[in-house]
């Protein structure tokens, strides 16, 4: 195996159309939708090594390498597929999707409704995260893919990994679950509804309608994003990178930017706000808050797990408060009380929960190792 | 299947795993590299987890392919249910751990039998080095006094007191130098303990 990483190069994505009717969780139903994606690599002719990336909260299908060679920053996990990096393009074929609800290609609640030729809005349905694997089931069938070699994702993307191991065990090999939970915590559901809120009391919400009132709910959505940066951050991480700094060095006694993590955040927030969409927002913190695949066995995890054939890789980070190594532990348990396979890193980092989009060294060799063997099981 | 299959497990790990019958359920305590899991899984079929502190052995376990989970045995076995397993290993580290009585019974909560293995430290050579008047330096205890991570040193009788105390039964004594099985004096002769142990009644 080669030492040389390099990038997957200049990608772009694909739609695909899907026209016979999803039944959701909430009982609404689909008729028709469309998913982007992304795909890196080649699929072999046993299609025994395809690799499903499953994203977070604020992702998407633009997972890794660049559209044009001047883009400022490639696909958001562009550290970790590629030529010679852990998920290794030259040995499996990746594929990266936008889920159900999202703001960058796939339907949700900024694109048309067909019934009403009028952007979804509130009308789009409570999609979660059952329905979005269900979705990407048929993604996978539309792509020849019978069984994934391995489905991997960190926190959200993390639920959906392990919601595949349990609904359709067949078709998940391995699972790598990074910095999840096999349900939110009321502190995690808490922070969840601070940031809906935000965006919900914001006047240019327009009670998820402000796409015809000509709004942005700008101020709802960054505030929302402010508060999630602070939980993805852990106190060391963000005491190391800002501390008390200033940014003109002397205190000026008012309510402007004063201290670099301010402008920090405020940053990222405007940042966010410029691109994400305020109804997505609340649909992936509902998502969160819902999943519990234990609900529907009992409130029993271990009979959930039982169903599930994938050996599992969980990770946690040390740092991460907002999906704290104990959480991952709590999977942990499940597995092997389910007589799964199951390796469990908990990296040290002080990255908080973004460690799983960072390349803290351990965190890197042991999603190599994983995906080594991964490699191996299926002659990728 | 696993890399470990072809190579000759170390002395001590071979007679573990002599003790164990196929197809058991095995929990093995700071399992290292996964190399006696790696040779029960594929020697004699057994369902396998190791736990271990270092993350770089986890990934070496992934790539034995041998489940492994990271944690510190100190903090106890919380992850594991009771009665959950056949036999659980703890080889050469209880003397090595803050809590040696807590361990010994959390491994008999969760498993049927405990596999314990120590350096003995009534070995003639460390009784030798003591009334040199220095602290034992020796294959099985390989470190000065002020760097060692081994703070609780026993005798075979010490160990088995210790079992006396908590109800638990000595099923089976093995006591080895430089890999041969020592009958006559153990105490005297033999460096390295093995004992299988399990609940009276």
């Amino acid at each position: 195996m080669s030492t040389t990483e390099s990038s997957v190069g200049i990608v772009s994505a694909q739609q695909a159309l899907f026209d016979v009717p999803l039944d959701l969780a909430c009982g609404k139903t689909l008729t028709s939708y469309q998913l982007i994606f992304e795909t890196y690599g080649e699929l072999n002719a046993a299609k025994s090594n395809a690799i499903l990336i499953c994203h977070a909260l604020s992702g998407h299908h633009h997972a890794a390498g660049r559209y044009q060679p001047d883009d400022k920053s490639p696909g958001w996990w562009d550290s970790m597929i590629g030529p010679g990096k852990p998920i290794d393009t030259r040995r499996f074929f990746v594929v990266a999707l936008n889920n159900l609800g999202g703001c960058h290609g796939s339907t949700g609640p900024s694109s048309i409704n067909p019934a009403t030729r009028q952007p979804w809005g509130s009308a789009f349905p409570v999609v979660t995260v059952p329905d979005w694997v269900m979705a990407q089931a048929r993604l996978a069938d539309r792509l020849g893919i019978d069984r994934w070699a391995a489905i991997i994702g960190g926190s959200l993307g993390g639920m959906q990994a392990l919601q595949w191991s349990i609904d359709y065990p067949d078709r998940a090999a391995n699972a790598i679950v990074i910095a999840s939970a096999p349900k939110l915590s009321a502190q995690n559901i808490a922070f969840n509804d601070v940031a809906r809120q935000a965006i919900l009391t914001d006047p240019d919400f327009h009670g998820g309608d402000f796409y015809q009132n000509d709004a942005i709910p700008r101020r709802g959505l960054r505030l929302a994003r402010m508060l999630g940066h602070i939980t993805y951050l852990s106190d060391d991480g963000m005491g190391e990178k800002f501390g008390r700094m200033l940014r003109s060095g002397e205190y000026k006694f008012g309510y402007d930017v004063e201290f670099e993590i301010e402008s920090y955040l405020r940053y990222q927030g405007d940042k966010f706000s410029d691109y994400f969409d305020a109804n997505t927002y609340l649909l992936m913190t509902k998502a969160l808050d819902y999943f519990d695949p234990a609900k529907d066995h009992g409130g029993d995890l271990v009979v959930a797990l039982k169903k599930a054939t994938a050996n599992f890789l969980v990770a946690s980070f040390t740092s991460d408060w907002r999906f704290s190594p104990l959480r991952s532990r709590e999977l942990v348990q499940g597995l092997i009380a389910a007589d799964k396979r199951v390796a469990y890193g908990e990296i040290e980092s002080t990255h908080g929960h973004d460690a799983f989009l960072m390349t803290d060294q351990p965190y890197v060799d042991l999603m190599r190792a994983y995906l080594d063997r991964v490699a191996k099981e299926v002659a990728a | 299947m696993s890399q470990h299959s072809a190579t000759t497990l170390r002395p001590d790990l071979q007679l573990i795993a002599d003790w164990i019958p196929a197809r058991a359920r095995v929990l093995d305590l700071g399992c290292g590299d996964g190399a006696l899991l790696a040779h029960l899984q594929s020697h004699k079929q057994v369902v396998g987890y190791g736990v271990e502190i270092d993350v770089g052995n986890i990934a070496r376990c992934v790539t034995a392919g041998v489940n492994a989970v990271q944690g510190d045995l100190e903090a106890g076995l919380a992850d594991f249910h009771d009665g959950s397993f056949d036999h659980v290993i703890l080889s050469q580290t209880i003397q090595a751990m803050q809590h040696t009585e807590e361990i010994l019974l959390e491994m008999l909560r969760v498993g049927r039998e405990a596999i314990v293995t120590f350096p003995n430290f009534g070995f003639w050579e460390n009784r030798w080095q003591i009334l040199q008047g220095h602290m034992p330096v020796s294959e099985t205890i390989p470190y000065q006094w002020y760097d060692t991570p081994n703070i609780h040193w026993c005798m075979l009788g010490d160990f088995e007191a210790l079992c006396a105390k908590n109800g638990i039964g000595v099923l089976e004594r093995v006591v080895m130098n430089e890999g041969r099985r020592i009958r006559v004096l153990p105490n005297l002769r033999g460096s390295l303990a093995f004992y299988r142990v399990a609940r009276r009644g």
